[in-house]
């Protein structure tokens, strides 16, 4: 190829990012800070949503995020709001005092399945069930990512894991916890859904969800729980495609998408 | 305007304060010996006055993290306990300092170890003083004596928490938090507007002014080994800046005297009422009280050291601050130590039959 080819082909690449021909653009709260996850984790995929959510509802200025102790540590490197690093299953606790002493600010934790349904157990059904008005958004892959693949609370009966390498079962692990039916079953809650972000119409469903748990938390009219069932391809050993069929197979039969609460839609609490 | 004296416990007094000197949260469990701290607020219901928010947690180890998140975004916040409680809160305080969270705790002491005893007791002198939990990290410790000093503490606290970004924390025990006194309460000061907390905090996760600051992040993480070095060094120096201005402590008959009792909190008033009677005996005995036991008054007793014959450490506890206190005399003058244990009081005469124990020839 020529140096004058080589110009001709850039001018032509030009031609075609023009306004009218733009169909996706990265949210302007997401910044470009090289994120640490694994390929194929589906973390990145919840970030972006968040920061559209946020984006689109003009909250910048008015947001503040808990982030886990767990793989989303690093989670406030990415999205342009304030944030605070909770110590480990403690992000709801954060979240209940700055959304009590800001109570026009939109509060919200991201928490993994460690962090909230083992460690952080306590604070989390709690908050849920004081009603406090805050969104958790529970990010499930059903293993330790950040530490290295150990069994979760919510790893599935005979998944084996660095903790349990001949696969989890109930005489020496007990059984998983489905954390998200137990917060629909508690007064406090407005709004409790399960969703997945492996597929483009998962991942619309898995947006609208996000902003209806933000509105519900900016009403004022209790605590939301968004779970999103994901993936972890390094952890389940697997390839990212792999993941997501594994996850589709296995992860939703135990853990099925969908609405579990919606105040909203019961004509408003 | 009149003075409002009132006749309170200190753990009332604490929570009168609080709503007083525009706290904007407390979170607290209960606990004896000071579940008076929120059942007063809770009687009182400042989130109908001054818009205080008060909250009774699901346990010590939520209170210390709503105090971080609510420190976090700038907010004046409190929590208090007793030692049990103190314990569980330690992994929350240890964030607080590495994050450069302010925040008050009051820690109203009673008996260990373990469930221990619901009775007063000095023996989380250790665990207040030595940060506490994990890392290299220090608490400013504020030790009243006093129902009023319970009272002023508050809003000294919270200045010295600001100031300095530093959880702060009220080390009083089972003694001043029960017995009532006189106390003249600080007067009404309204809380900050949302402003006053920008000016004030300016590192604050509130959302406030981030297009024109940038974000804020609270946090104590950091991977790479020479910036948490740096961090830890940054730390340091704050320690350092605090212990050469914030000292504070109370000399009394200390210019002639022979021995000097060294006592904190309940232990000095009782050691105070051991040195009046020893006066009248004619033996020249003098008190000298810490009241911050972080930063420790290390010099002022090390000057002492330079004109008494020995010092008498009285602690309701097996002897921890004597460590400290010898530290200072560094074996100039002979350094004992008198304590009781298991939720016994001193009592002034035992006091006094230690000071027989010095060789004053």
């Amino acid at each position: 190829m020529t140096e004058q080819d080589k110009t001709a082909g850039v001018a032509a690449k030009q031609d075609i990012i023009s306004a009218e021909n733009l169909v996706y653009a990265k949210p302007a709260l997401m910044n470009d800070t090289p994120m640490h996850y694994c390929p194929g984790c589906s973390h990145g995929v919840v970030h972006k949503l968040i920061a559209e959510v946020i984006e689109e509802m003009g909250m910048q200025e008015r947001a503040i995020g808990i982030s886990p102790v767990g793989c989303a540590v690093f989670a406030y490197r990415y999205i342009d709001i304030d944030w605070q690093e909770a110590a480990h299953g403690r992000a709801p606790a954060l979240a209940c005092a700055a959304k009590r002493l800001w109570p026009d600010r939109l509060v919200f934790t991201y928490q993994g399945d460690g962090d909230l349904a083992c460690i952080g157990t306590a604070e989390s059904i709690h908050a849920l069930n004081r009603g406090d008005n805050i969104t958790i958004i529970f990010v499930n892959n059903a293993i330790y990512g950040m530490t290295g693949g150990q069994m979760a609370p919510t790893t599935l009966m005979g998944m084996k894991t660095a903790t349990c390498p001949y696969g989890r079962q109930a005489d020496l692990h007990g059984y998983p916890i489905k954390i998200t039916e137990i917060a629909a079953s508690l007064e406090g809650t407005a709004y409790v859904t399960r969703q997945s972000v492996h597929s483009v119409p998962a991942i619309r469903k898995a947006k609208a969800a996000i902003r209806k748990a933000f509105e519900c938390s900016m009403k004022g009219i209790g605590s939301s729980l968004v779970e999103i069932v994901g993936t972890c391809s390094s952890g389940w050993k697997m390839t990212p495609a792999k993941a997501n069929e594994w996850m589709a197979d296995k992860m939703f039969a135990f853990y099925p998408p969908g609405d579990l609460k919606d105040v909203t839609a019961q004509g408003g609490k | 305007m009149e003075k409002e004296i009132l006749l309170l416990k200190g753990n009332e007094a604490i929570a009168h304060a609080a709503v007083r000197c525009g706290c904007d949260g407390y979170f607290g469990y209960p606990i004896t010996p000071q579940s008076e701290v929120l059942e007063t607020l809770a009687e009182i219901k400042p989130w109908e006055t001054t818009g205080m928010v008060v909250l009774q947690a699901e346990s010590e180890v939520a209170s210390i993290n709503m105090l971080y998140g609510g420190g976090g975004t700038g907010k004046r916040v409190m929590t208090s306990s007793s030692s049990v409680g103190i314990a569980l809160m330690q992994e929350g305080i240890s964030y607080m300092a590495g994050a450069e969270v302010p925040g008050l705790i009051v820690n109203v002491q009673r008996g260990g170890p373990g469930l221990g005893t619901i009775q007063p007791s000095q023996s989380d002198y250790n665990q207040a003083t030595r940060g506490g939990g994990n890392g290299d990290y220090n608490v400013i410790v504020l030790a009243p004596n006093s129902v009023q000093e319970m009272a002023d503490f508050v809003d000294e606290g919270f200045r010295l928490a600001f100031k300095y970004r530093t959880p702060v924390m009220i080390l009083s025990d089972g003694v001043i938090g029960q017995m009532m006194e006189k106390v003249v309460l600080p007067p009404f000061k309204p809380r900050r507007t949302e402003e006053e907390i920008a000016r004030e905090c300016p590192w604050a996760a509130n959302g406030h002014g981030l297009k024109s600051r940038g974000v804020n992040v609270i946090t104590s993480l950091e991977l790479d080994p020479a910036e948490m070095e740096k961090k830890n060094q940054q730390l340091q120096a704050k320690y350092r800046l605090i212990a050469d201005n914030e000292v504070r402590y109370e000399m009394v008959n200390c210019d002639d005297a022979d021995i000097v009792i060294v006592a904190f909190g309940s232990a000095a008033r009782i050691s105070h009422k051991a040195m009046e009677t020893a006066r009248e005996q004619g033996r020249r005995v003098g008190l000298f009280r810490p009241i911050t036991l972080w930063p420790f008054p290390t010099d002022a007793i090390s000057a002492l050291c330079d004109r008494v014959k020995g010092l008498l450490t009285v602690e309701i506890n097996a002897g921890q601050m004597v460590f400290d206190v010898r530290y200072a005399a560094a074996g100039r003058v002979p350094v004992n130590h008198y304590g009781r244990l298991g939720g016994i009081v001193p009592d002034p005469d035992e006091i006094i039959a230690e000071l027989d124990k010095f060789d004053l020839a």
